[in-house]
C-alpha cells in the first residue's frame, strides 16, 4: 500500500523505545525502517490494529452468516437434502441433511460469533481503535503494546473457537448463553463435551482482549486528548466508544468469573451451578448448586453486552448523519447524557432475560420498570437523529443511507422491546420467534448498519480510496428490504406461538402451516447474504482499485481525523498535533458550510453547543462555558 | 517494555496532561476491572448462601496469618518506593527482597490454609460453601503471583543494574522508569486489600 514509504512522517514513527528524542532521533541513530511484520502483523499502530480487527471481524461475519444460512435451509425445507451442506459440514450433514445435534451447534456458533467476534470485536474493536486517537488528537493509544496484545488475544480466542468447529464431538451446542446444566455436564450432549471447554477458553481469552482494549480506550480518552479538546468538544463517536469501553470493563469480568466457576463444575467436580441431577436414570454426585445463579452472572454481562454492541453504532450514526446532512447534531449534550443514561441503566436490567426462570414477580416488576426506562434515553436519541435530518442538505451516499437505515431498524426493533420488557407479556412471548425478531432487528441488524455506515464513511481515511458507490447502493437497498423481509414475518410467527430453537416444524400440526413463510424467510436471508458478499467484494476491490482520495477532507467534515495526511503514518500528524478550538458540529453556521475544529473562534464567537442550527452562533451564551 | 517507552515516544507534543500519569490511570482502571470480577464472585457467594443446603465452617487460622504477611509486605514495598525515589539503592534492594520473601510466604501460608480446610472435611468438590472459598482464594493467589513475577524482575534488574555505576547513572536520569515501582506497589496494595476483604467477607458475611 501507498503508505509503505512516507519519509515525510517521521514523528512517532518508531515505537521501540530507544529512549531518544523522536524529533531528531533518526539522525542520531540511523533510520529504523519497520519491516513487514512490524508494520502489518505485530503492529502497534492503532490504525493498523483497527483494520486488523475489521478484517478478522469480517471473516467471522462471513462464517457466522453462512451458519445462519445453513440452519435456515433446514427450517425452510426440513424434508429436502442439500449436497452442498455435506460438502461444507461433512458427517454433520450426512447425505446433505443437517443433523439435529449440529443444528444446535450451528445456532450456538452463529450467536457466539456474531455477538462477540463480529459485533463486539469487529465493531468497537475496529472503530474505537481507529477513531479514538484520530478524533481526540493523539499520536496513538495510551499503551500501543497492550493494544497490540488486545488484538492478538482476539486472534488466539478466534483460533480456539475455530478449532472447536473441527473436533469430533463438534463445537458447543447449548446456545450462546451456555446455561447449565447442559453446559456443565460433559455427558449431557455431544456439544457439552470438549466443544464446551474450548468455548469457555475462547471466551475467557476474548474477555482478556476486551479488557486490554477497553483499558486503552478509557485511558486514551481521559489522558491523551490534544490541547483544547475538552470533553464537550469530543465527537459523539468518541463519547460512545468511551462509554462502551466502560460497560465492557465493568461487565465482562463478571462473565469471566462465571466461566471459571463453570469450568470448575465441569472439570473438578464442584457444584456451583448443579444440583441433584439425574442423567439417564443415574443420580450424579453434584449437590447444592444453582443453575439460576449462572443466569444471573451471565446476564449481568449479557445485557450490558447488547449496549456494547449498539452504542458504537449509535456514535457512528450520529457522526455520519451530522456530516452528511450538513447540520450540527441536534441536542449534542442530550445525546451524551442519553449515552450515559443507557450505560447506567444497562447494569440494572439484566433480570428481564430471566422472567421465565421462576423469578419473584415483585423483583420482576422492578426490572420491568428499569427496562422500560431505557425507552427514555433511546427515544431522545431517535428524536435527535430525526431532527438532525430535518431540513438538512442531505447527501444520500451509502454511509448516510445505512445511518438512516439504522434509525429505522432501531425504531422498529425498539418498539417490540417495550412489549417484551413487560414480564406479563414476556412470559407469553419469551420462547417464541417474537424475541428472535426483536433482538435481531434492534441489536443485530441495527449494529450492522452502524458498522456499514462507519466502513463506507471512514474507508477513505483507512485506505486512501473510496468504496464503489453503485455497489454500495445495491448493498443498501437490497439489505434494507431483505432485513425486514426476514424479520417482520418472525413477529407474526412469534405471536402465533411458534417456539424458538426447534429443529423441524413439519412434525407439528400447529406449526407446519407456516412452512411457506419459513421458505420466504430463508430465501430472503440467502439474498441478503449474497448482497453482503458483494459488499465484501466491494471492500477488497476498493482497497486496491477504488477511486483515489485526492483531498485531505473529502466530506467537508470538522473533526480532527481529516486533518491528517491522506495516508497517515504511525503518529498520525506530521509535526505538531493540531489544537482544538470548538465543538465538532459546526456545520452550516455563520454562512459557512463547515468550520473545522482546529479553526480559532472568531471575535465575539462563543463555542456553545446548546443552540439549534438556525440560531446564530454568536453572543448570548454564558461566558467561558463549554 | 513497550509501555515503559511510553512517554517519550507517544505522548503528544501539546497534550494537556491529566493529573494522573496515563499508566497509573490505566492500572486503576485495571484494578476496577478486577474489583468487578471479585465483586461478581462474592455476590454469587451471597446469592447461593441465601439458599438451603449451605454448609458452615470456620476459616483456618493460616488464612489470617496470610493476611498479616500481606500487610507486612505492603509496608515493605512502600519502603522500597520511598527508597527508590531517594536513590537509596541498598535500602531499596533490601525492602524489595523482604517483600518478595513475604509474598512467597503468603503463597505457602495459603497452601497450608487449603490443607487445613481439607482436614476439616471441606473439599473443593463438596458443598458450594467450601468450593467458593477454594476457587476465590485460588483466583486471588493467581493475582498475587501476577505481582510476584514483576517484583522478581524488578529485584533481579536492580541487582544487575545497580552493580554497575554507569548503568545506574543512566537509569537515574530517566524519571520515567520510576513509574514501574510505583505501579508495582499500587498493584501489590490492591491484592493485599483484596485478600483482607475476602477474608473478612468469608468470616462475617
Amino acid at each position: 500500500m501507498a503508505e509503505l514509504h512516507n519519509p515525510a512522517i517521521e514523528v512517532g514513527h518508531d515505537t521501540h523505545g530507544h529512549g531518544h528524542d523522536h524529533h531528531h532521533g533518526h539522525d542520531d541513530h540511523g533510520h529504523h525502517e519497520l519491516n513487514f511484520i512490524e508494520k502489518y502483523i505485530f503492529s502497534q499502530d492503532h490504525k493498523v490494529i483497527g483494520k486488523q480487527f475489521l478484517f478478522l471481524g469480517m471473516a467471522w461475519a462471513i462464517v457466522g452468516g453462512l451458519f445462519s444460512i445453513f440452519f435456515r435451509l433446514q427450517l425452510a425445507w426440513p424434508e429436502e437434502s442439500f449436497p452442498i451442506l455435506e460438502w461444507f459440514l461433512g458427517s454433520w450433514a450426512e447425505g446433505g441433511k443437517l443433523s439435529a445435534e449440529f443444528y444446535y451447534a450451528l445456532v450456538t456458533m452463529h450467536g457466539t460469533i456474531l455477538v462477540f467476534f463480529v459485533l463486539t470485536a469487529g465493531l468497537s474493536g475496529t472503530f474505537s481503535n481507529f477513531l479514538i486517537p484520530l478524533q481526540v488528537g493523539a499520536r496513538d493509544m495510551a499503551s500501543p503494546f497492550m493494544n497490540m496484545l488486545s488484538f492478538w488475544m482476539f486472534v488466539l480466542s478466534s483460533c480456539v473457537m475455530l478449532f472447536s468447529l473441527f473436533i469430533q464431538t463438534g463445537p458447543a451446542s447449548g446456545g450462546w448463553t451456555a446455561y447449565p446444566p447442559l453446559s456443565a455436564l460433559p455427558q449431557a450432549s455431544l456439544g457439552s463435551g470438549l466443544g464446551m471447554d474450548l468455548w469457555l477458553i475462547s471466551i475467557a481469552l476474548f474477555i482478556v482482549s476486551v479488557a486490554l482494549g477497553g483499558l486503552n480506550y478509557v485511558t486514551t480518552v481521559i489522558n491523551m486528548r490534544t490541547k483544547g479538546m475538552d470533553f464537550f468538544r469530543m465527537p459523539l463517536t468518541v463519547w460512545a466508544f468511551f462509554f462502551t469501553a466502560i460497560i465492557g470493563l465493568l461487565s465482562f469480568p463478571v462473565l469471566f468469573g462465571a466461566a471459571i466457576l463453570l469450568e470448575f463444575d465441569r472439570l473438578l467436580g464442584t457444584s456451583f451451578f448443579l444440583s441433584d441431577i439425574y442423567v439417564a436414570g443415574e443420580a450424579l454426585q453434584h449437590s447444592g448448586g444453582s443453575p439460576i445463579l449462572f443466569q444471573h452472572l451471565f446476564w449481568f454481562l449479557g445485557h450490558p453486552e447488547v449496549y456494547i454492541i449498539i452504542l458504537p453504532a449509535m456514535g457512528i450514526v450520529s457522526e455520519v448523519m451530522s456530516v452528511h446532512s450538513r447540520k450540527p447534531i441536534f441536542g449534542y449534550k442530550a445525546m451524551v447524557f442519553s449515552i450515559l443514561g443507557i450505560t447506567i441503566l444497562s447494569f440494572i436490567v439484566w433480570a428481564h432475560h430471566m422472567f421465565m426462570s421462576g423469578l419473584n414477580p415483585f423483583v420482576a416488576s422492578i426490572f420491568v420498570l428499569f427496562t422500560l426506562l431505557i425507552a427514555v434515553p433511546s427515544a431522545i436519541k431517535v428524536f435527535n437523529w430525526i431532527t438532525t435530518l430535518w431540513r438538512g442538505s442531505i447527501r444520500l451516499n451509502p454511509a448516510m443511507l445505512f445511518a438512516i437505515g439504522f434509525v429505522s431498524l432501531f425504531i422498529s426493533g425498539g418498539l417490540t422491546g417495550i412489549y417484551l420488557g413487560n414480564s406479563t407479556l414476556d412470559i407469553q412471548l419469551h420462547d417464541t420467534y417474537y424475541v428472535v425478531a426483536h433482538f435481531h432487528i434492534v441489536m443485530g441488524l441495527a449494529a450492522f448498519y452502524g458498522m456499514f455506515a462507519g466502513i463506507y464513511h471512514w474507508f477513505p481515511k483507512m485506505f486512501g480510496r473510496y468504496m464503489n458507490s453503485s455497489m454500495g447502493y445495491v448493498h443498501f437497498y437490497v439489505t434494507l428490504v431483505g432485513s425486514y423481509a426476514i424479520f417482520w414475518p418472525m413477529h407474526y410467527l412469534g405471536m402465533s406461538g411458534v417456539p424458538r430453537r426447534y429443529y423441524d416444524f413439519s412434525v407439528f400440526d400447529q406449526f407446519s402451516q407456516y412452512a411457506e413463510l419459513n421458505k420466504f424467510i430463508t430465501i430472503a436471508a440467502i439474498i441478503v447474504f449474497a448482497v453482503n458478499i458483494l459488499f465484501v467484494f466491494n471492500f477488497f476491490y476498493s482497497i486496491f482499485k477504488g477511486r483515489k482520495v485526492t483531498v485531505l477532507n473529502p466530506y467537508g467534515a470538522t473533526t480532527l481525523e481529516w486533518t491528517t495526511p491522506i495516508h497517515p503514518g504511525h503518529g498520525n500528524w506530521v509535526g505538531e498535533i493540531p489544537e482544538v478550538h470548538r465543538w465538532p458540529y459546526d456545520y452550516s453556521i455563520n454562512g459557512r458550510d463547515f468550520i473545522p475544529q482546529t479553526e480559532a473562534l472568531g471575535a465575539g464567537e462563543v463555542d456553545d453547543h446548546d443552540h439549534g442550527s438556525d440560531l446564530p452562533n454568536v453572543g448570548s451564551a454564558i461566558p467561558g462555558k463549554h | 517494555m513497550g509501555t515503559l517507552a511510553y512517554k517519550k515516544e507517544i505522548l503528544p507534543d501539546n497534550v494537556q496532561p491529566f493529573k494522573v500519569h496515563p499508566q497509573k490511570f490505566a492500572l486503576w482502571v485495571g484494578i476496577s476491572v478486577l474489583c468487578m470480577a471479585f465483586a461478581g464472585l462474592t455476590s454469587a457467594y451471597l446469592v447461593r448462601k441465601a439458599a438451603p443446603n449451605w454448609q458452615e465452617f470456620i476459616m483456618p487460622t493460616q488464612f489470617i496469618l496470610s493476611a498479616v504477611l500481606m500487610m507486612l509486605s505492603s509496608i515493605t514495598i512502600q519502603g522500597a518506593v520511598w527508597a527508590f525515589k531517594r536513590d537509596k539503592i541498598a535500602f531499596y534492594n533490601t525492602t524489595l527482597f523482604i517483600s518478595l520473601v513475604l509474598g512467597i510466604s503468603f503463597l505457602v501460608s495459603q497452601y497450608l490454609g487449603w490443607m487445613a480446610l481439607e482436614q476439616r472435611g471441606v473439599y473443593l468438590n463438596g458443598n458450594p460453601s467450601g468450593s467458593f472459598v477454594y476457587v476465590i482464594s485460588y483466583l486471588h493467589v493467581a493475582h498475587v503471583i501476577g505481582g510476584i513475577l514483576p517484583m522478581t524482575i524488578a529485584l533481579v534488574r536492580s541487582l544487575w543494574l545497580f552493580g554497575d555505576p554507569a548503568k545506574l547513572a543512566a537509569f537515574k536520569t530517566d524519571n520515567n522508569k520510576r513509574v514501574g515501582i510505583e505501579l508495582l506497589a499500587t498493584y501489590w496494595h490492591f491484592v493485599d486489600i483484596l485478600w483482607i476483604y475476602l477474608l473478612l467477607f468469608f468470616m462475617f458475611s
